[in-house]
């Protein structure tokens, strides 16, 4: 029943018997020798030929392949890792490959308390990672300083870097923590702008021109125009200094 | 552990060696204590270490107390371990607080404890106790730009207000 239920669902047709999908196999062969046409060739577009757009399925992509930074602050640490094993398995959500290196990540989870000391740290970290990237707070510590207010902690990891999804709880199961992560694949796969930038405001710092690719409005390329200016005129300075 | 007139013998030797080195002793809960004057704590810590028959040859620990209300403000404490008899003896020099920005000073004890040299640097950082003749005293833990000394009582805690029904009015423009 549920079978027939998501063939129905499905944009492309399923073979219903061996001798089916035996003929489309041979239908194939023929595409690839260019021997077919006509009728065939319509049938076979039909029945293996799904049309979408580049964007979703950049988007699709994207949410379904992230590389967290293999990175600990504190206990959440712990249940983070536990995220991995094969009872929460976060490998089904295209996320398993824990990368050492920041320049290889995409995701960032900040588990546990940030202290003072190691905000500049994170900061660094979460710069040298390539765009698109997002960034977890797992945990009440990074999300507000929990339980840790006093001199040492920052008081919320949003102080000094962006934060896309906060995951509350001290700390938070690893089912929460793969909820908030595919709270973070829902944000993706919804919007390719996270927003983040609008938010704090940040519009100006991106990687790339986004004039170039058209979808810039006007306050975002004078910002860009704006900070590109500060950047060539500080790089002058230097270059004074030093000559 | 020296007992309540073993620890008594050693005062009494020990200021009969200097005068005023001494300024009081506890023994509570069978530990033992000598509360001594900030200018001779050297003294005290080199009599101690190399006299035969005492013999605390192990610093165990150096650590700052603040006792804001009380006079004078700051301790430096030395817990001393004889290691054959397992015998402890804590060792405490009563520093004034100089008042102002001006940090209070003590000798360091480096040349008698090599391993108090993070451990001095670490009251330094938590409590601006200066030690004199130390050779790199600098913040060990918090920022080398942290401005102030945390553990002092009068350091404010930080952190942010937390509203909860009961303190919604106390904290100021809660709703901001």
């Amino acid at each position: 029943m549920r079978r027939e239920k998501l063939r129905a669902l499905s944009p492309l047709d399923e073979p219903r018997s061996p001798t089916e999908l035996r003929i489309r196999q041979l239908r194939a062969r023929d595409l690839l020798r260019g021997d077919l046409e006509g009728a065939a060739l319509e049938q076979h577009v039909n029945e293996s030929v799904l049309t979408t757009t580049l964007d979703k399925t950049m988007r699709w992509g994207r949410a379904n392949s992230i590389f967290p930074a293999t990175f600990g602050l504190a206990c959440c640490a712990i249940e983070m890792m536990s995220i991995v094993s094969p009872r929460y398995d976060i490998a089904r959500f295209g996320a398993e490959n824990m990368r050492a290196s920041p320049r290889q990540a995409d995701m960032l989870i900040l588990s546990g308390r940030v202290a003072i000391k190691m905000a500049p740290v994170v900061r660094r970290l979460y710069d040298q990672m390539l765009e698109p990237k997002w960034v977890i707070s797992m945990g009440a510590c990074s999300s507000s300083g929990g339980m840790f207010a006093n001199y040492a902690v920052v008081q919320g990891a949003d102080k000094f870097m962006p934060v896309d999804i906060h995951v509350p709880g001290c700390p938070p199961r690893p089912e929460a923590l793969v909820y908030g992560f595919n709270k973070l694949q829902r944000m993706i796969l919804g919007s390719p702008d996270p927003g983040w930038r609008r938010r704090y405001n940040a519009i100006g710092t991106e990687e790339w021109a986004r004039e170039a690719t058209g979808e810039a409005s006007r306050e975002e390329a004078e910002a860009y125009a704006a900070a590109r200016e500060a950047s060539v005129a500080h790089d002058a300075a230097l270059a004074g200094e030093s000559g | 552990m020296p007992d309540a007139p073993g620890l008594e013998l050693i005062a009494q030797e020990l200021d009969s060696l200097r005068e005023g080195t001494v300024l009081g002793t506890y023994h509570e809960h069978g530990q033992a204590c000598l509360i001594v004057d900030p200018d001779a704590v050297l003294h005290a810590l080199r009599w101690l270490r190399d006299t035969p028959g005492q013999e605390y040859r192990f610093l165990a620990s150096l650590h700052g107390v603040d006792y804001l209300p009380a006079e004078p403000r700051f301790g430096v404490v030395y817990e001393l371990l004889n290691m054959p008899r397992v015998e402890r003896l804590r060792v405490r020099a009563a520093l004034a607080d100089p008042g102002g920005d001006e940090l209070p000073e003590i000798d360091t004890c480096i040349s008698l404890f090599p391993a108090a040299e993070f451990q001095e640097r670490e009251v330094y950082d938590f409590f601006g106790i200066a030690f004199r003749g130390h050779p790199d005293l600098r913040r060990i833990l918090m920022p080398e730009d942290y401005v102030g000394w945390p553990q002092r009582r009068d350091f404010p805690i930080g952190g942010e207000p937390v509203i909860f029904t009961h303190n919604e009015r106390e904290v100021p423009r809660w709703f901001e």
